[in-house]
């Protein structure tokens, strides 16, 4: 996985509260689908018209915008469905942070599986950065530093976020989770013998 | 010190305390089905690793299916490439299938209640957020991605930061003609859909021990839609009475040994949770959504609600109302009936018992999808199926249909419809389609009207 270390760029407002998984990206274009390529599928339904040209009124569609590596948005974002592939589309956007009071939880895991940073930061500071970067959107830049833990604004302001230390050395370093979990395969096998003993009935009537 | 029930739940399954709160939990069964679970399947190989217990392992495909009458894996164009993957992976690997037309075949939150996969006490996850809907019998159940879902099936094992805890006490007794789709649609109007994010949720207080079993899988499927990843009932008696016999439940010395560890698994007197909230069940009528958030949901009494904000407005102009005008009375389309929120053979018995051989009206197109393929023979067994077909209603094939639209089945642009599923989201059963959640008694009641109508005077 690459590692996230920092990030500047202008933020992308989409500040509307509860934006879902469904919104992100619908699930028939997951049918079969890998992780690479879904970009395109990415908030389909706002930023294209039904005969397919651009909804000039969507953020991402808006010149300073298009290649955002920010996402400045609402409250509850990424809620609903656990597909993955609303980070892989987002990610395949150009995106590579959200920023936003508060995030569903399984979106929330899913981007840091995938090398993506979700800050959780008061409403009113978004909404200050939204404010900040709108004032002047072609040379406002955000930047996410996640060494120390600060947003910049585009006036400079430094705000702090905190995110769980685990989660921020793994995007740091670019972990590979199962390659870790795998070096406590003995630790594992002897909690199985373990629960075996303990709980047989979770372990009956399953062998293959 | 005392424990909650959630507490009984995570600790015995804590392989490694990783500090923070963070853990490395073992995984006591695995669902996947042809979405997700073929993608995890797939990259775990790719990855070079073996699936590190695939007797804990279950697969059934249940999303890109048709549920046309005898239909196949190839009724559905699009759905038989995964399907096939999902196939092909479940041979090499060796793991258990629930194929199309087999019994136990189903959607998944149906199929691992049925068969006893989901025990008491036990944890289990699936790529799919309503995997929550298992905590009904007493189990830690939650959704995750794709990404979490590869290293469960290499490892049998996840890393996890233990969420807050929350009891949601419903007090009281439910009135008739209401059900726990109304319960929790209550509840999600009243904390919203982020009100749960974070926590671990126990459904608790007398209106709840009051439910059947499959009413409290029903309950805890809308967890999610709360925000909370995990939801779940202590088990009692009537969790006993529903697991035995069923297929991978254990027997003999191990049932008894089972049993006795259930009956310790609820919160103890006096046990502290981060957040305890409490709802008068007496008081809840028959929900209805209005938006397209399952928070933006009233009872059918109720007149649409002013706008409180751009995405109120938003969901207004999507779904087509007016703020002020009553919901009783609202033409309708589609009616569905089915997905793991209420596709049990229960909430059949529901929506059969309105019909009293009256008809569904001309203008609305009825479906009744039951949630596997044992509810479907179930139904048939005593029915069911007569009553839908004689009344109008369309009899399909176990899946998830209607409620997630990737099977190349949807409601038409603009039509209204009264469904019986989780998510009223836009887009989410069909691009323009405009969807009211609601129980399958209110669903039924809807397609005889041919509007929105309140089930209790119907």
């Amino acid at each position: 996985m690459d590692a996230f270390i920092t990030i500047t760029g202008p933020a992308a407002p989409l500040l509307r509260a509860n934006v879902d998984t469904d919104m992100i990206i619908p699930a028939q274009r997951l049918i079969g689908a890998g992780r690479d390529g879904l970009g395109r599928y990415a908030f389909e339904r706002f930023r294209f018209n039904a005969d397919g040209s651009e909804s000039p009124d969507f953020p991402l569609n808006q010149a300073p915008y298009r290649a955002s590596p920010i996402l400045l948005a609402g409250e509850n974002f990424g809620c609903g469905s656990s597909r993955e592939g609303a980070v892989w589309a987002l990610r395949d956007l150009g995106l590579r942070c959200f920023i936003a009071p508060s995030f569903g939880d399984i979106f929330y895991n899913n981007c840091f599986q995938n090398g993506m940073l979700p800050i959780r930061l008061a409403t009113a500071d978004v909404q200050r950065i939204a404010e900040q970067t709108a004032a002047s959107p072609s040379n406002a830049y955000t930047s996410v530093d996640l060494e120390r833990q600060v947003v910049i604004t585009p006036n400079g302001e430094e705000i702090p976020f905190s995110v769980d230390p685990r989660k921020r050395s793994a995007l740091l370093e670019g972990l590979d989770e199962i390659a870790l979990t795998m070096k406590r395969r003995a630790e594992i096998l002897a909690w199985q013998a373990r629960d075996k003993a303990a709980r047989p009935w979770a372990w009956e009537g399953l062998a293959l | 010190m005392p424990q909650t029930l959630f507490d009984k739940l995570w600790a015995p399954h804590v392989v490694a305390d990783l500090g923070d709160d963070w853990a490395l939990l073992h995984v006591d069964r695995v669902l996947l089905h042809d979405m997700s679970g073929a993608r995890a399947l797939t990259e775990v190989g790719e990855r070079g690793y073996d699936l590190a217990r695939p007797d804990l392992v279950f697969a059934t495909p249940d999303h890109a299916v048709s549920s046309a009458p005898g239909r196949t894996s190839a009724t559905f164009a699009g759905g038989a490439s995964p399907i096939a993957k999902l196939r092909q992976r479940v041979k090499e690997t060796g793991i258990r299938l629930f194929d199309l037309g087999q019994p136990g075949h189903g959607i998944v939150h149906v199929m691992a209640p049925e068969l006893a996969i989901v025990l008491p006490g036990t944890t289990l996850v699936c790529g799919d957020s309503h995997t929550c809907t298992n905590g009904g019998v007493g189990a830690l159940a939650f959704g995750i991605g794709a990404s979490e879902l590869t290293h469960v099936l290499a490892t049998q094992t996840l890393m996890q930061r233990k969420p807050r805890s929350m009891r949601l006490t419903f007090t009281g007794t439910l009135p008739a003609g209401v059900t726990a789709k109304d319960m929790i649609l209550a509840a999600i109007g009243q904390l919203g859909t982020a009100g749960g994010t974070g926590y671990a949720v126990e459904y608790a207080g007398e209106a709840v021990r009051a439910l059947p079993l499959e009413a409290r899988l029903t309950l805890c499927n809308l967890s999610i839609e709360m925000g909370a990843k995990m939801g779940f009932v202590a088990p009692d008696d009537i969790t006993v009475a529903y697991v035995k016999g069923r297929r991978f439940a254990p027997t003999g010395a191990a049932w008894d040994q089972a049993v006795s560890a259930w009956r310790n698994l609820r919160s103890d007197d006096g046990a502290l949770f981060d957040r305890e909230v409490t709802i008068d069940a007496s008081q809840i009528a028959p929900q209805i959504t209005w938006g397209t958030s399952p928070e933006q949901v009233a009872p059918v009494t109720a007149t649409v609600p002013q706008p409180a904000s751009a995405a109120d407005r938003a969901a207004l102009d999507y779904i087509g109302l007016e703020a002020g005008q009553p919901l009783i009375g609202t033409p309708v389309d589609w009616v569905f009936i089915g997905s793991c929120t209420n596709s049990r053979l229960s909430d059949l018995r529901d929506a059969a018992g309105v019909l009293r051989g009256r008809k569904v009206a001309p203008h609305v197109t009825a479906w009744v999808v039951p949630g596997s393929e044992t509810v479907k023979r179930e139904a048939e067994a005593e029915g069911l199926h007569t009553q839908f077909l004689e009344a109008g209603f369309q009899w399909r094939e176990p899946g998830c249909a209607l409620c997630v639209c990737v099977n190349g089945e949807s409601v038409p642009a603009g039509k209204r419809s009264v469904s019986t599923s989780n998510r009223n989201f836009v887009g989410r059963q069909g691009t323009g389609a405009r969807t009211h959640l609601a129980s399958p008694a209110m669903a039924a009641a809807a397609a005889l009207a041919g509007a929105i109508v309140d089930v209790r005077s119907f």
